[in-house]
């Protein structure tokens, strides 16, 4: 058994045993091995954080869409094509000076795949689950970011089919930026609320 | 269930290793899973909340000891055996002994990108809610052997009603496969203090999602 922290890198008995599950369900007829290839592709390059950073940039750079955005996430992100598995009740969350938030599924891996593709193994490891919604101070210096002491927390468990985007603050001197260079700036984990995007000077 | 999902509020587990965002897998098994468990969900035999049950029902050794697609696959074989589709007989050969059942419900590949664009909504038509936003409400102390989406950590815990979404499918019913049984849901926000005592981080708030059968007026 392995004890480091990385509980998403097994080897070969696992390929063993999906392949022999594959394989019965191909010769019964009950899958597609050409449909296991589509949901593969989707997932692997085309569904993904970009989504996202394409989401927040328009936000940023849009106050009607940021509006839209607070009162109908659903809608207002399926308006850039951004809809369907795992994001069919959207919320999103703004991000201000006083107000960090933070996402996390404590039950299970809810995650929000048409904006953010499937979640990484961290958001579905048991360190990440039970801490987020205890001390998300700890955890978010595991990834190199440090709140001031009065910033509140508002951490988001997602319990049922609503599924959360934190939208981060806007960074300072990116004023002359359009969509496009602003959604570059825009991580995946600062969508999480487990990072900040980065600053233009850091480009 | 009081099973080894309930993770919230647990210590113990060791640090959070963050990783890059290009990275979409760490084997190609992993693909596999991912494809193979969406592409049998399209038979129909369960619904989202009873294969997270078969997650959760994995032995807690197990569950601990797999990564996320390990867990996934273990539920799929349980899932496909309580479907009456695979045995264990053929997990053990690698091959098909008996012929599918419900064939004429495979997903086929053109079929794939519609499916996963509509996805499947959980609101429905259903009763009125009780409660109303600004509401103080007290989370009941349900423990179910049977699935639940209410946490341990905010079980009997007094909290304010910040969001309603209408109704939504119950999971309590939905994973026994007893019904959609829909009721209102609502986010309720905590503070930590409540949560976990007085040496919670006083800046902390945590919401969670709550079907109105988990609640009480406060």
């Amino acid at each position: 058994m392995h004890d480091h922290p990385h509980p998403d890198n097994e080897l070969d008995e696992m390929s063993a045993r999906v392949r022999a599950l594959e394989t019965i369900l191909v010769e019964k007829g009950l899958i597609d091995p050409a449909a296991v290839d589509v949901i593969i592709d989707t997932y692997e390059n085309r569904v993904g954080p970009r989504n996202g950073a394409a989401v927040v940039a328009r936000g940023w750079s849009d106050p009607c869409f940021a509006t839209w955005l607070a009162e109908d996430a659903s809608a207002a992100i399926a308006s850039m094509g951004f809809e369907g598995r795992q994001g069919e009740h959207m919320v999103a969350v703004f991000n201000t000076p006083e107000t960090h938030n933070l996402v996390v599924c404590t039950l299970c891996s809810c995650y929000p795949w048409p904006v953010l593709g499937l979640p990484p193994a961290w958001y579905k490891a048991p360190a990440y689950r039970s801490r987020a919604v205890r001390e998300p101070r700890a955890v978010l210096s595991e990834f190199g970011v440090t709140l001031p002491e009065d910033t509140r927390i508002d951490v988001w468990d997602s319990t049922a089919e609503i599924r959360y985007l934190v939208i981060p603050e806007r960074p300072p001197g990116t004023g002359g930026l359009d969509e496009e260079a602003l959604a570059a700036l825009v991580t995946r984990d600062s969508m999480i609320g487990c990072g900040q995007p980065h600053r233009p000077d850091a480009e | 269930m009081n099973g080894p999902q309930d993770l919230g509020g647990k210590h113990g587990f060791g640090p959070v290793v963050p990783e890059d965002e290009t990275l979409r897998f760490h084997a190609d098994w992993e693909k596999r899973v991912l494809g193979v468990t969406l592409a049998a969900g399209a038979l129909g035999h369960w619904n989202m909340d009873a294969s997270r049950h078969a997650r959760e029902s994995l032995p807690p050794a197990v569950y601990y000891n797999a990564s996320y697609y390990e867990i996934w696959l273990r539920a799929l074989e349980h899932l496909l055996e309580d479907a009456g589709e695979i045995t264990a007989e053929e997990l053990a050969a690698g091959r098909a002994l008996a012929p599918g059942r419900r064939t004429d419900r495979c997903l086929k590949a053109k079929a794939v990108p519609a499916v996963l664009a509509s996805g499947s909504p959980y609101d429905r038509p259903g009763p009125d809610p009780r409660f109303v936003v600004g509401d103080r409400v007290r989370t009941r102390n349900h423990q179910p052997k049977g699935h639940t989406r209410l946490p341990a950590y905010a079980r009997g815990c007094e909290g304010v009603v910040t969001a309603c979404h209408g109704a939504h499918v119950f999971p309590d019913s939905n994973a026994q496969f007893a019904g959609e049984a829909p009721a209102p849901l609502y986010t309720v926000r905590f503070a930590a203090t409540e949560l976990y005592g007085a040496g919670a981080d006083p800046t902390l708030t945590v919401s969670i999602e709550a079907w109105e059968p988990y609640l009480d007026r406060a």
